[in-house]
Order: C-alpha cells, then structure tokens, then sequence
C-alpha cells in the first residue's frame, strides 16, 4: 500500500502524477513493480489508466460506486485473482480538489485522468470516431497482408444474408460486393457498408448458479470460459494494429472452457465495421494471421458455410445501438436455446460471444454452452 | 456590433499537464519527443514517468525530433462536415499515424500531396500549421516534396 497526504491539506502533485506516483509506491512497498501487474481498478477509466502505465491488464475494473469503490475493488480483485484471471491487480485514487482551487487549476485539470490523452492528440487532426481508427487498422492490414476491400466487403454481404433470416433485423435485403464498394466512402478504406448501422435498442440478461438455473423456465447455458484483455484506449497507442487484444482474451477464454476455435457452433464477434469482425477471426483462431480476407472471402461465413457468424445479422445489418455487445449474447444464448427459427443453427452447443470495446481497446471473450458441454 | 471571431479551423489541443514543452517548442517550429535516459526509448504521447521501463520523472528529458518519419498507416476523411473539420476547406484529408525516425507513433494529417496517394511506409517530414494562440500544430507531408 502507499498513500500521499501533507498537513498542509495540499500536496505539491496532482493528476495522473499523483497517481502513478502512489501506484509504484505501492508496488514498492509490495517488492513488485508494473512489469508484473495483469489488473487495473480505477473508479474513472482502467483502460485509460492502463494505457498510461503501459500495461496490457487482464482484469478491469471501473466500477464506481462512490466511497466504497475501493472497498467493491477488493471485493472483484479477490474473485478475480481466485479464478485465475489475474495475479497482481493495482486499484488507484488520486484527488486534489483544495489545491485545484488555490492554484486555481483548470476545470478539466481537475479530474485524475487531466485532459484526454484523445483530445490532445487525435482530435485536431480531425479523426473521425469511431470509423477513422478501424479504417486505420484497415488499411494497415491491407498493406501487411494484402487485404482486399473485395475480402472485406464479403462480411458485410455475407452478415446480410444473415440478416435476410431475422425478422427483426433492419436491414434484410441481399447485397453484392458491388453494393458495398459502390456504398460513400467514409473513412477509406471503408464505405458506409462496411460500417454498421445506428438504431434504437435494449437488451439484458440474467445469471444465476448453474443449479438455479437449471429450474428455472428456460434451459440454461452454461459460461465454459471467459476472459478480457486491454492494450491500449487510443489508437495510437495500439502496439500492432493488425493484432487486437483478442489475440490474448480469445485464447484464454478457450483453454478455461476446454475448448477450441473447431468446438465453437455460433461465433458472435462484434461487428462495429468488417475489419472488426475480420481481425477477431484471426485473433480467435479461427483461421491464420493475415488470412481473414481470403477466409471471408472463400464464403465461410454466411449461412450454409463453414463458420457460422453473426446469425442475428450483426452491428452491419440487425442493430447497433451504441455498445452493441449485449446482443452478442442475447444471440448466442438464443441459439443455444434453440430459439431461432429460420436462421437456427442445428445442434449448436458452443457458442462464442466475442465483444470489442471501443477502438480495438478491449476485447472479452465469452464461452457458451449448452448442458451437453459440460 | 462586434464581429464574431472566426471559428478555429481545427480543434484546438488542451495542453496535458506532461506536455507544456511539447507545446512550447512548436512556437519555435520544434518537434520535441520525451526520452528515457534509463532504458534509451522515446516516450509518446508524454507522460511523468516512463511507461516501458517505469522509470521515474529525472529519467525523462526532451529531444528534438528529426522530424522525418514513415507512415504506419493512413486513410482518407471523406467528409469532413461529419467531423465539423474545416481545415480542408470542405475537401477530403489524409489522417495517419507516422513512426517518427526516433520511434515513437504520432497521428496526424499527412498535406502537401492527394490524400489518397498517402501509404504506409511512405517516407514524410514535419510541416507546421498555425493555430489561434501561437502555438503550431506538427503536420507532415512527403519527404520529397519542394526542399
């Protein structure tokens, strides 16, 4: 542990300052230093938190609970570290609201975290959000790989297909390639259909013990694995920008459940544009790095293919409210149920519930099963 | 009736609490990349210590950059009115991040050339653009381009 605190009610550092200083103290006062931290708590942002040390945390934790944040911090830290997700977790706090006023700081300053890092850095150049990051990483993959627009355009056509099956879906009518390449351009290399859509939605679930849930009203699906990981909050911090943080979240979420990327029935990987769900095939281990063009476009992906993905028509042609992960798994647990109709897959048993957060940051992994898995 | 002030063309960047020489230098037209003296690395954006080795505060210094760089990668704002940007004077931009020759990545606006023509690994240099209080924003533009 370390605190910083002086008589005078005011200390000589704030901000991000104050806060990494009491964090290495604290690793100090433990014989540990960063290299070995795999959590980070912080009650305004983890991500951006671990950003700024320079971590890649396996355990995250934002929870803001006012006073007792630090108290629920233990409390997830101590269940995080006993099921393996993590090992050392740091959780930080840092406030200077006297010397912000006698040094009449500015408002902004105020706030651990100090100015966006985004603000100062990617805002006046006039990069776009969320499109203009994964039009980055788009373009960088086609550079190392040799990815197409073509490769990435078959995601968007084959997810439609998808969509043609859901009732619900906005948008349910076939479209080409040419549709997709012939759609605005926003970003390049991406046109609007490589985008996904802004709709209204709501979605929520519920977990209780395998032993509740088995009596209660539905059949229950089981989580066989799950796993997280962040290495960056804006993108020019991303270490590779063809290798998302999945590459470390899929794989452990597959060895907690026993299980590989050839198990998986239903692969729900969110969808934000094409290149998003093109890098989770490679970063899950569906096929190789730098193969997700020819993967996608070999037609693997839509019904009747080798994978199937996106069954509810995905953030490109069902829904994409905002944070579109929810329905990654309110999809998987349907089609686990056997709920799904036209578009049901049969005898799906495993299905992978694969979110992404916010440009590329975070990517969680979750495995889910039906009672036959286990 | 007082005339309104025009409207920046750009955002304008706050100034982290790390960055004020960053800031400083571009007034004078200086790159400026924050250096660890203890594991002999650049340090980007800026920060109070140094997050690949955790070095502390004394082991940071500032240097000035070469100013040559690569594109990692770029793309291409095809609307610009979808950003409020108006720099480009309504017309599409090039947004890329650049490896600087002393390693570290910055984003950027890549001028002087058709946007799309901007690719990865294409050799660049920094160029500056004035902004509203004296500071200049670093931009790039092809390395090969007038000198």
């Amino acid at each position: 542990v370390a605190d910083d605190v002086s008589p005078t009610g005011e200390l000589n550092r704030f901000g991000r300052e104050l806060e990494v200083a009491v964090v290495l103290d604290a690793l100090a006062d433990a014989g540990l230093s960063l290299a070995d931290v795999d959590g980070v708590c912080h009650p305004e942002s983890a991500v951006g938190f671990a950003e700024y040390l320079g971590v890649h945390p396996t355990f995250l934790e934002s929870t803001m609970t006012g006073g007792s944040s630090y108290e629920v911090h233990v409390e997830h830290a101590a269940a995080a570290i006993a099921s393996g997700v993590c090992d050392v977790v740091v959780s930080v706090y840092a406030a200077t609201p006297r010397s912000d006023r006698t040094q009449g700081r500015h408002r902004e300053w105020r706030r651990p975290a100090g100015p966006n890092p985004m603000a100062e850095w990617d805002l006046p150049y006039g990069l776009r959000t969320p499109m203009g990051p994964y039009a980055l990483a788009a373009a960088r993959h086609m550079h190392e790989f040799g990815t197409t627009s073509e490769q990435l355009a078959q995601i968007a056509v084959s997810t439609r297909e998808w969509a043609a099956m859901n009732p619900r879906a906005r948008y349910r009518d076939p479209i080409t390639i040419d549709d997709v390449l012939a759609s605005p351009l926003q970003v390049s290399p991406l046109h609007l259909l490589d985008c996904c859509l802004v709709t209204d939605g709501a979605g929520a679930f519920v977990m209780t013990s395998a032993e509740r849930a088995r009596t209660l009203r539905k059949p229950p699906v089981f989580v066989l694995g799950a796993a997280t990981c962040s290495d960056h909050l804006v993108i020019g911090q991303m270490p590779d920008l063809t290798t998302t943080p999945g590459a470390v979240s899929g794989p452990r979420a597959f060895e907690m459940a026993g299980l590989a990327p050839a198990d998986v029935d239903v692969l729900m990987g969110y969808d934000s544009f094409t290149i998003t769900a093109l890098l989770h095939l490679e970063d899950l281990g569906f096929c190789k790095k730098g193969e997700g063009g020819p993967f996608a476009a070999d037609g693997h992906l839509g019904p009747g293919g080798s994978l199937d993905m996106n069954t509810n028509g995905g953030g490109l042609s069902f829904t994409h409210p905002g944070t579109y992960g929810m329905f990654l798994i309110t999809e998987a647990t349907r089609q686990l149920r056997g709920e799904c109709g036209e578009r049901q897959v049969a005898g799906a048993n495993v299905a992978v519930a694969h979110g992404s957060g916010i440009f590329l940051s975070v990517m969680s992994t979750a495995v889910l099963g039906t009672e036959a898995t286990l | 009736v007082t005339a309104e002030p025009a409207a920046p063309a750009r955002f304008e960047p706050p100034i982290g609490v790390e960055a004020g020489a960053f800031w400083e230098a571009t007034r004078d037209r200086r790159l400026l990349v924050q250096w660890c003296t203890a594991c002999d690395r650049g340090v980007f954006y800026p920060r109070v210590f140094c997050p690949h080795c955790g070095g502390g505060s004394d082991a940071l210094e500032w240097r000035t950059a070469s100013g040559r760089a690569s594109v990692y990668a770029a793309g291409v704002e095809h609307r610009p009115e979808a950003v409020g940007a108006k720099f480009s004077a309504g017309q599409p931009y090039c947004v890329a991040l650049v490896d600087l020759e002393e390693g570290v990545r910055m984003l950027t606006n890549v001028i002087g050339c058709p946007p799309e023509e901007v690719h990865s690994g294409m050799a660049v240099r920094v160029t500056w653009e004035p902004l509203s209080d004296g500071r200049q924003l670093p931009l790039f533009e092809p390395a090969e381009a007038g000198s």
